[in-house]
């Protein structure tokens, strides 16, 4: 059992290294070349980032990117270079845009909506609750309570 | 009343979005460069490495761009529309050779199956097809006499894709021109 997993753990880190392998950056520029990459979706293989993704694509991406950085281009620029050529759609974190305000907003307006079915709910419950007769306890719990406001004025 | 009206509208929007999203293919990315002039390139050919073309060499007709390579099995099966395209219809294809990993198979390729190529573009490590927007093949542009990309497709080309796609824009881009 052992074996197996080890095997499989091997395998597992055999497939990063391919990856990691391929390209070396200058050390200035790892952080941000790492960073850039995460930013990125791979159009091959499409919910990995290009930082992830093992397809011939996405090493033709990075070693644009990697070219593109020791050029000396801003981390600005590489993003937009990459929306220019594909679309809004490589980018993991999309602009603002009429047509993304949906995307970026809709989930407030939901929780917006969420928030007023709930108030509105508990508004309705409680409104309900205070005209619930009293059970026998809470008439005795009154009568007391009567009771000792009359002994409190009778010794004023 | 308006306790089951609306759980149940927002149940069929959701159902909406959902079931239309059942028949898209998510592997179809929208091109941002439909409208875009084509990028700017100077490279060699397939055949003759010492010819050099640019991209002007592409204007002055609307014309398609195809992209393949002998790699790509997909591309040998729109090899014959590519082939009926250039030699009944008559439009120009421009080919761009992505990525080729065997030149002189290539050119055997066009030898055994026809060549329905005006040239073809040699860009052996996909530079120029990073500046197109590719990320695959085949992929097919449909570009008009000033160089601008029209339309672009995704995949196999087929007589059904060109009649629904492609020939509705041709038209188009021939009725504004004639106006």
């Amino acid at each position: 059992m052992n074996t197996v997993k080890t095997i499989f753990i091997l395998v597992l880190l055999a497939s990063n290294a391919i990856n990691a392998d391929l390209i070396t950056v200058a050390p200035e520029y790892e952080v941000r070349y790492q960073n850039i990459l995460e930013e990125l979706r791979c159009l091959v293989c499409q919910n990995q980032t290009l930082a992830d993704s093992p397809s011939d694509f996405a090493t033709d991406i990075r070693v644009e990117i990697k070219e593109m950085l020791e050029q000396g281009a801003t981390d600005k620029e590489i993003l937009k270079f990459m929306s220019d050529r594909y679309g809004d759609f490589v980018l993991y974190k999309p602009p603002v845009r009429p047509r993304t305000l949906l995307l970026w907003f809709g989930p407030f307006l939901l929780l917006f909506g969420g928030v007023i079915i709930a108030l509105t709910m508990i508004r309705k419950r409680a409104v309900a609750e205070s005209f619930k007769e009293l059970d026998e306890n809470e008439k005795q719990r009154l009568k007391d309570l009567l009771k000792s406001e009359e002994d409190q004025e009778d010794k004023n | 009343m308006i306790r089951f009206l609306l759980p149940a509208i927002m149940f069929l929007c959701l159902a909406g979005f959902l079931f239309v999203g059942l028949y898209k293919d998510p592997s179809l990315v929208p091109s941002p460069l439909i409208g875009k002039p084509i990028p700017t390139f100077a490279i060699a050919t397939l055949k003759d490495p010492s010819k050099t073309i640019t991209d002007k060499d592409l204007q002055g007709e609307i014309a398609l761009i195809n992209v393949w390579a002998t790699w790509c099995p997909a591309c040998k099966q729109e090899h014959d529309t590519l082939v009926h395209l250039s030699q009944q219809v008559g439009i120009p294809i421009y080919g761009l050779n992505y990525k080729e990993t065997d030149k002189p198979g290539a050119i055997q390729w066009l030898q055994d199956y026809g060549d329905p190529y005006v040239f073809n573009l040699s860009d052996e490590n996909g530079r120029i097809a990073i500046d197109f927007g590719v990320y695959g093949a085949p992929e097919t542009f449909l570009i008009d006499a000033k160089g601008i990309i029209r339309y672009k497709h995704v995949g196999i080309m087929t007589p059904q894709i060109w009649q629904s796609q492609f020939v509705p824009i041709i038209n188009q881009l021939e009725n504004k021109v004639a106006q």
